[in-house]
């Protein structure tokens, strides 16, 4: 009954035994042992689990892990596997773009694709662009402000 | 923007970035979720679907031996533990008994019917479909009005009427004041049930271990101290083996102010399987089980004379409980009694609170609790006045404020409000949006048939909770500071953040009491196992009361340090300054590590001085401090949808003292952001049946960075003389500045067809039904 999934997260090789219906934030959390993405609502609206996948961003509840095999995944704690903190995420530390931190790493994986997709959006379009993740803690002007520091300083 | 900082600055006031950061920013913080004991099982529980039934049966052995289940409780297995606790009392208060786990009733939707545990998530909430419960749904009441009309069901068979307490408060002569009032405005106000929707949800982790009879309890709380108290009496520990940790807690809002049964259960279920368990809520339990805010339906009266003077304010309030009081569930509502007069020279009030039991999850503390709607009410009062009387609305306030000489002013009520320039936020807001051009703005407006409104709320706040006598559980805090013999300062804080970062706010102000770098400064909270006994953050509480507790001890060791700088200078004309102790008279210095190595080997100490460098003061504020603030908001309203757009929105608060203003700005926004919330769009909608309807994100709208405007702040500063940092306390300002300032602002726009007052949240088809209404 158990499927083999074979994972590349943050560089990582992961091969596993999973079930079928094992989602891939639970995967990700409870099997690959990586909690930096987090789970707010398991049903695709709250964005707290978002996760690059072969580098487009999703929401890691809305699919199973065996729908990700073989595939390229980058979660928060890649970001700055280096040491070096992303340019994202020094942003958000300088303007003060989290308070309670649990909506914070699938914000910072949402805002960094918005800023690949687009380098110099406006207020307008990152709003846009991080709509599909709620944060229920800052009103979002300082996650605004955040991405346009990271878009100044050409993230 | 944060700034840098050179270490000889002074920290206080500055917008250092936070410290809790990188850990949040790298995905490597730990919240309970995260946690993962060895052995570690899963607990699911098992809710129910009816409003109000009986339990008729339930057959737990399908799940018993499904794979990977190790037990199943039901409501008799715990009946030795709980019962979930209510911290507040009043006279002639009606306390149902609130077991753990649902016995022979279920009272609510989402109420606890049973628990499985098994090795995994995923099994346990399979076998949770393998119980078969016989329910014999009986009537329900979900409306708080409807459960006092006669012959409504009841939600307590014991109690008929549904009423849980009525309470009565008044001040000055409130009959003669209406009596003799030249004007008289009646309304009816609702403030709706509001889900408070911390993007984490509860959880817990308890681990027992029976050798030493201990439990530890990591939980997602905003009070760690009073829940190892709590959860310690229901499980009949003793209070030294029970540990509570709060992990990283991913938002809380007051609903996390709180003890919950699945607490007690997760704890109880460990205990009985010898295994460490966890439970963690879901999204839709969420809804359904954790406390809701607000549920008030307020009928208010004003007096007035015809100049605009007023004389006294009358309350009805009908508070819907839910089916059981949580912790401080009616207490809530004497808070909004206490600050119905605003920030206007009401000499004469009258409040009657009825206290209603409904077929829905209790009502507790969400971000304001009962001051959002006392706010709310007394300024829609204010405006329809004003409306009644022709008069401009910020002309009606100004006429209306507590004096600047009046400080400290005694409430109706009987507060005593700290002090305050209320008039001078207000001013301000009103040069921000350039009050008399944007009315131009509106005539033209309005001339072209565009329905543009101005909205105004001065609010005041009751904060930094607050002397002990008025606070249920102790409104005291504690710190301690230790210095260890390297030089280096802990410092333990009872307070518990989560989210208001007081780890960067905390070490600005031990940082430059002492003058060390802030490097040299860790704060750690939230494990009674490691911090002296504290009551927690809640209240806009943090900073005022435990800040200050905390500058104390810190002045307590500034003392004992400066004696064993006299005592190694050999000198007594010494000053304790930038970390060093410098003799007057010589120059010579010792520093801060020289002296903590020193106060630990011991060799040598000053008179009555004990070795060692560590101070605790548990602080008692003498009262609450009031921090005070105009929100101006400026709406269009577009006729063919209803839809309400927030085209301006500013807001001028006065914290006090402001010792991090980034993390100031940062509490105002989110707290705006959850009052637009309710203004515009969040409801907590049960039906006749007692279904709640708005039970899943999809259905209860959270607001999303395309909903939120731009939020232009800025601050007047009156600080407090109740705590020597005079900070007033912001968590919950811009959450009550805002409802009453969008309110004001559609019923404004409205005002032109006729429109005199709308209840929240002003959805587009509210609004638009309003409408049509009008033009009938
Ligand atoms: S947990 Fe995946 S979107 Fe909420
Ligand atoms: S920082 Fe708390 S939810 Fe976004």
């Amino acid at each position: 009954m158990k499927q083999t999934t074979n994972l590349r997260i943050n560089g990582t090789s992961y091969v596993h035994e999973v079930e079928p219906r094992l989602l891939l934030i639970h995967y990700l959390r409870e099997v690959a042992g990586l909690t930096g993405p987090h789970i707010g609502c398991e049903t695709s609206i709250c964005g707290a689990c978002t996760v690059a996948i072969d580098g487009k961003v999703v929401k890691s509840c809305a699919m199973f892990a065996v729908q990700a095999d073989g595939s390229d995944i980058l979660t928060i704690e890649g970001v700055a596997a280096s040491g070096t903190l992303g340019a994202m995420q020094e942003a958000f530390w300088n303007e003060h773009g989290l308070q309670c931190g649990f909506c914070t790493p699938g914000m910072i994986m949402a805002s960094r694709q918005l800023l690949e997709r687009n380098p110099t959006p406006t207020e307008a379009e990152i709003r846009h662009g991080i709509d599909g993740n709620l944060c229920r803690c800052t009103g979002y002007q300082h996650i605004v402000n955040a991405v346009q520091a990271a878009a100044k300083a050409g993230a | 923007m944060s700034t840098t900082i050179s270490v000889t600055e002074k920290l206080v006031g500055k917008s250092v970035r936070r410290r809790e950061d990188p850990r949040l920013i790298t995905g490597t913080a730990t919240y309970v979720d995260d946690l993962k004991l060895p052995g570690m099982h899963h607990a699911c529980i098992l809710r129910s679907p009816h409003a109000a039934a009986k339990i008729r049966s339930i057959d737990i052995s399908a799940a018993q031996s499904h794979p990977g289940v190790v037990a199943v409780f039901t409501g008799p297995d715990v009946a030795g533990v709980g019962p979930v606790p209510c911290g507040a009392s009043l006279p002639g208060l009606r306390v149902p008994h609130h077991a753990i786990l649902a016995t022979g009733r279920v009272y609510y939707v989402g109420h606890a019917v049973a628990v499985v545990v098994a090795t995994d998530r995923y099994v346990a909430a399979d076998a949770l479909d393998l119980i078969e419960v016989d329910y014999e749904p009986t009537a329900a009441v979900a409306d708080p009005e409807k459960a006092l009309e006669p012959g409504a069901p009841a939600v307590h068979p014991e109690w008929p009427d549904n009423v849980s307490f009525t309470y009565h408060q008044e001040g000055g002569e409130p009959e003669k004041a209406f009596a003799e009032a030249e004007v008289v405005v009646k309304q009816r106000i609702t403030s709706q049930r509001l889900v408070p929707m911390p993007m984490e949800t509860r959880g817990c982790v308890a681990e027992y271990h029976a050798a030493e009879k201990s439990l530890t309890l990591w939980s997602s709380t905003q009070i760690p101290h009073l829940l190892r108290t709590l959860v310690g009496q229901m499980l009949g520990l003793i209070e030294n083996r029970v540990r509570v940790i709060t992990p990283e807690v991913g938002g809380g809002f007051g609903c996390k102010l709180n003890v919950y049964a699945e607490e007690a259960l997760t704890s109880f279920v460990a205990m009985k399987i010898g295994k460490p368990v966890k439970w963690i809520e879901s999204r839709r339990e969420n809804f359904l089980c954790t406390i809701h805010g607000r549920g008030h339906v307020d009928y208010y009266e004003i007096a007035a004379k015809r100049d605009g003077t007023v004389l006294g304010l009358r309350l009805k309030l009908i508070q819907d409980l839910g089916a059981y009081q949580q912790l401080l569930t009616p207490a809530i509502p004497t808070l909004s009694v206490l600050m119905m007069p605003g920030l206007y020279k009401f000499r004469n009030i009258s409040a009657d609170i009825v206290g209603v039991f409904t077929n829905c999850v209790p009502t507790d503390a969400y971000r304001g609790a009962g001051r959002p709607e006392a706010t709310h009410g007394v300024e829609r009062m204010m405006d329809l006045l004003a409306v009644e009387l022709k008069m401009d609305p910020a002309e009606i306030r100004l006429k209306n404020f507590i004096g600047n000489d009046e400080f400290p002013y005694a409430t109706a009520t009987g507060l005593s409000y700290d002090s305050g320039d209320y008039a001078a936020p207000l001013k301000k807001a009103l040069d921000l949006v350039n009050y008399r051009e944007l009315r131009e703005d509106q005539r033209k407006a309005r001339e072209q048939g565009r329905l543009m409104g101005i909205g105004i709320s001065t609010y005041g706040e009751l904060c930094a909770f607050g002397p002990s006598p008025a606070t249920p559980a102790g409104g005291w805090e504690s710190a301690t500071v230790k210095i260890d013999p390297s030089g280096k300062v802990t410092v333990l804080t009872g307070a518990s953040p989560h989210g208001q970062g007081e780890e960067t706010t905390f070490a600005q102000i031990a940082a430059d009491e002492l003058g060390v770098p802030i490097d040299d400064v860790i704060v750690l909270h939230g494990d009674t196992a490691i911090v002296q006994y504290g009551i927690g953050t809640f209240g806009s509480r943090g900073t005022a009361v435990g800040g200050a507790a905390l500058y104390f001890a810190l002045k307590d060791l500034r003392a004992k340090i400066k004696k064993f700088g006299e005592m190694m200078l050999e000198s007594d004309d010494v000053t304790f300054s930038g970390g060093v102790c410098t003799c007057n008279k010589t120059g010579n210095t010792v520093s801060l590590a020289q002296i903590a190595g020193m106060s630990y080997r011991a060799m040598r100490l000053p008179v009555n001085e004990e070795p060692g460098m560590q101070a605790t003061r548990f602080w008692e504020p003498p009262n609450f401090a009031f921090p005070f603030g105009a929100h101006i908001a400026v709406t269009e309203i577009d006729r063919e949808t209803g839809h309400v757009a927030v085209s301006r929105y500013v807001a001028v608060d006065d914290c006090g003292n402001i010792i991090n203003p980034l993390l100031v700005a940062g509490q105002v926004h989110g707290g705006v952001a959850q009052g637009l919330g309710q203004s515009l769009w969040e409801q907590a909608v049960y039906d006749d049946t007692g279904q709640l309807i708005t039970g899943e994100l999809m259905d209860y709208a959270v607001p999303k960075a395309t909903m939120m405007p731009w939020i232009e702040t800025a601050h007047t500063t009156t600080p407090s003389p109740v705590n020597p940092l005079g900070v007033k306390g912001v968590g919950e300002a811009g959450t009550i500045g805002c409802s009453p300032a969008v309110v004001n602002s559609v019923v404004d726009a409205l005002s032109p067809p006729g429109v005199r007052h709308i209840d929240m949240p002003m959805t587009p088809e509210k609004v638009w039904k309003v409408l049509e209404g009008a033009r009938a």
